[in-house]
């Protein structure tokens, strides 16, 4: 039984969730809000005066070939941010579930990409592929590849996924471990003594005791690849080259800030809103029903 | 079907020895009990036996095979763990079937297998549920129907039956002797409980601290202790143990155990030791009569319901027949 703590009268309770209440207002319900009012005009150029064109800021983008080209961009993006982060962080996951000396340190140290921002880590990723003084196309160019990701659109893509995917796989490998502690030594046991090598057990045992952890991992990635790139793309490849890189979060920054198209720019603001709505219910839907097994 | 030898079985944590060399030669078909106190090294020797831990000195042979270097599998055994261990995500039909699957069996032998396993268990009606969804006593039976499933040469079971209620204990060790009587399959079976060790073993093993101090028939350990350790732990309620000096036998320190059932209440003179009566505990059947010696020790004694209960505080005589006895060196060996 769940336990409730009840509070007399209201006073108390209110002043508590306040400041949460308060945040939220301030900065996501406020500039929401905006943002949809917005959606529905276009301002002229010196934004004096705002004409009403009711759903035609939609009706454009969703016509617009650069918008539905950022839409695959932006797709392509976060299955590739996606998976490299989550397989990257399971392997190691699994090797240090394996480990009995010093889980501690390599947990430690794994966690630590973590802390580095975004933007700092698009910087770091940069310094190291720099088409002049980078390290690693230094070495590429020993091994006799030419890396450009200035001017190749796959090799852009490629080093903001990397960028994107680093700080993540610390993240999603605390999952994985904790994921995988939780599963009984004795059940493995079982299964190695039922005839199963390794593969098979992860295949057949490990693997389906993880999906609540995979599927959690698996929205919140989503997510994060939707909406907290931002910096990463911005400090390597400002959305470069030919579009190359721009996905959704980007084209708002780039159509609004710089482009000055605010009315566009809100109405995609409103479209990623509905997104991050539809993964968030998905989400909540599948993490109440505790699916699993 | 397999014999099973331990040589010389030895196992260290880092630098902490937990297994002092163990020795044993298992028969063909003998049901073997592993019993002692909580953290003597009961689980840990039977892992080493299962492949689970790798042994530190010594060897283990299956069937006659060194099997030291072999994976759990390639041993041909089967566990029943306390807890069960059973996949939560699949169905009992499948749980049983995974070994024989992944032995690549074919669709009706497994069918078939498990279907004879679920019937001798009577789990039939649960085969489509997921272990969440049944009692603690049905999935005790799954985890032994996963066992017997595979035929193996032999089965190791942890303190399979700790989780169950007393009474569906008692029922379920009578058919785990059965069903291992049935099969005749080699078995190792660890628990702390004496009454299961008695009841369940052809021979048992009773630890002490990551020694074997005994190995024996249940009634022979019973009747005949070797240690101190063996003669406090087997035996219920436990052997009465007195400063051997105080009743003029052995010398300082040594000690002198006597059960409470081979003790009698007498009359105060014509006895051999003096005792109050601390307490009485008439269970019916029989009374156990608490005792407090002049020395200070307690001293209990077990009688028929029958005779008469004595006071508190009263004072008694206790006597005891000779052959009885049970004196230990200070080492706690036996010295007869
Ligand atoms: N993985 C391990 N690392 C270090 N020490 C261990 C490990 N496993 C067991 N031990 C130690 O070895 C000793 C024997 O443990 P074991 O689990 O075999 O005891 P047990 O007789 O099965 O006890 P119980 O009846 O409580 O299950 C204990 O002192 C325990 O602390
Ligand atoms: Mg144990």
């Amino acid at each position: 039984m769940e336990k409730r703590v009840r509070f007399k009268g209201y006073l108390l309770p209110i002043c508590l969730v306040m400041p949460q209440i308060v945040i939220t207002a301030v900065f996501f319900f406020y500039p929401a809000g905006q943002a949809i009012w917005q959606s529905l005009f276009i301002p002229d150029p010196f934004g004096f005066s705002a004409q009403f064109v009711g759903l035609g800021n939609f009706e454009f983008l969703l016509s617009d070939p650069f918008y539905r080209a950022s839409f695959i961009t932006t797709a392509i993006f976060s299955i590739l941010v996606t998976a490299v982060s989550m397989g990257v962080a399971l392997f190691l996951a699994v090797l240090a579930d394996r480990l009995i000396k010093g889980s501690g340190t390599y947990r430690t140290l794994l966690i630590w990409p973590y802390a580095v921002a975004p933007a700092v880590a698009g910087v770091l990723w940069l310094f190291m592929f720099n088409t002049r003084v980078g390290v690693v196309t230094w070495y590429l160019g020993v091994l006799g590849y030419d890396w450009n990701h200035v001017l190749n659109p796959g090799e852009a893509m490629g080093l903001v996924v990397l960028a994107s995917s680093w700080g993540r796989i610390s993240y999603n490998f605390l999952f994985f471990l904790a994921g995988l502690q939780a599963i009984p030594r004795s059940v493995i046991e079982a299964a190695a003594i039922d005839g199963a090598h390794f593969w098979t057990r992860f295949r057949t045992i490990v693997f389906p005791l993880l999906s609540p952890t995979t599927f959690f991992l698996l929205v919140v990635n989503v997510v994060y690849a939707f909406f907290e790139t931002f910096g990463v793309v911005h400090t390597i490849t400002a959305g470069g080259p030919q579009q190359a890189t721009t996905i959704l979060v980007y084209k708002v920054y780039s159509d609004g800030f710089v482009g000055q198209d605010l009315g566009s720019s809100a109405a995609q603001s409103v479209i990623l809103l509905i997104i991050v709505s539809v993964l968030t219910v998905i989400q909540f839907r599948y993490i109440e029903r505790r699916v699993h097994y | 079907m397999a014999t099973v030898t331990l040589e010389n079985l030895k196992k260290s944590f880092g630098r902490t020895e937990v297994i002092h060399g163990v020795n044993i030669d298992i028969a063909d078909g003998e049901f073997i009990v592993i019993v002692g106190p909580s953290g003597c090294g009961k689980s840990t020797l039977l892992r080493m036996v299962a492949g689970l831990e790798t042994v530190t000195s010594g060897k283990v042979f299956i069937g006659g095979h060194l099997v030291n270097e072999r994976e759990p599998m390639d041993r041909d055994i089967a566990m029943v763990f306390q807890n069960y261990a059973l996949y939560p995500h699949m169905s009992v039909f499948d749980n049983m079937a995974y070994g024989l699957k992944i032995a690549g069996r074919s669709k009706a032998e497994i069918a078939e297998r498990v279907a004879a396993a679920a019937h001798v268990l009577q789990i039939e009606p649960f085969l489509d549920r997921k272990p969440r969804e049944l009692s603690g006593g049905q999935r005790q039976r799954v985890a032994m129907g996963r066992a017997i499933v595979r035929k193996p040469a032999v089965f190791l079971f942890d303190e399979p039956l700790s989780n169950l209620d007393a009474k569906l204990r008692v029922q379920m060790r009578l058919e785990i002797k059965q069903l291992q009587r049935e099969l005749g399959v080699t078995s190792l079976y660890v628990t702390h409980d004496q009454v299961e060790a008695m009841t369940l073993a052809d021979r048992m093993i009773v630890m002490n601290e990551g020694r074997a101090d005994q190995i024996g028939a249940p009634l022979e350990v019973y009747a005949n202790p070797q240690t101190v350790f063996v003669a406090g732990f087997i035996g219920s309620p436990p052997t009465n143990f007195l400063p051997a000096l105080s009743v003029s036998r052995g010398s300082t320190e040594e000690l002198l155990g006597i059960r409470p059932e081979h003790l009698r209440i007498v009359g105060p003179d014509k006895c051999e030791l003096r005792a109050r009566v601390v307490n009485a505990e008439a269970l019916g059947a029989e009374t156990l009569v608490h005792t407090r010696i002049h020395s200070g020790e307690y001293v209990t004694v077990r009688q028929e319901g029958s005779r008469p209960v004595p006071e508190e505080g009263e004072e008694v005589g206790l006597g005891w027949a000779k052959e009885n006895e049970m004196l230990f060196f200070t080492n706690g060996a036996r010295r007869y």
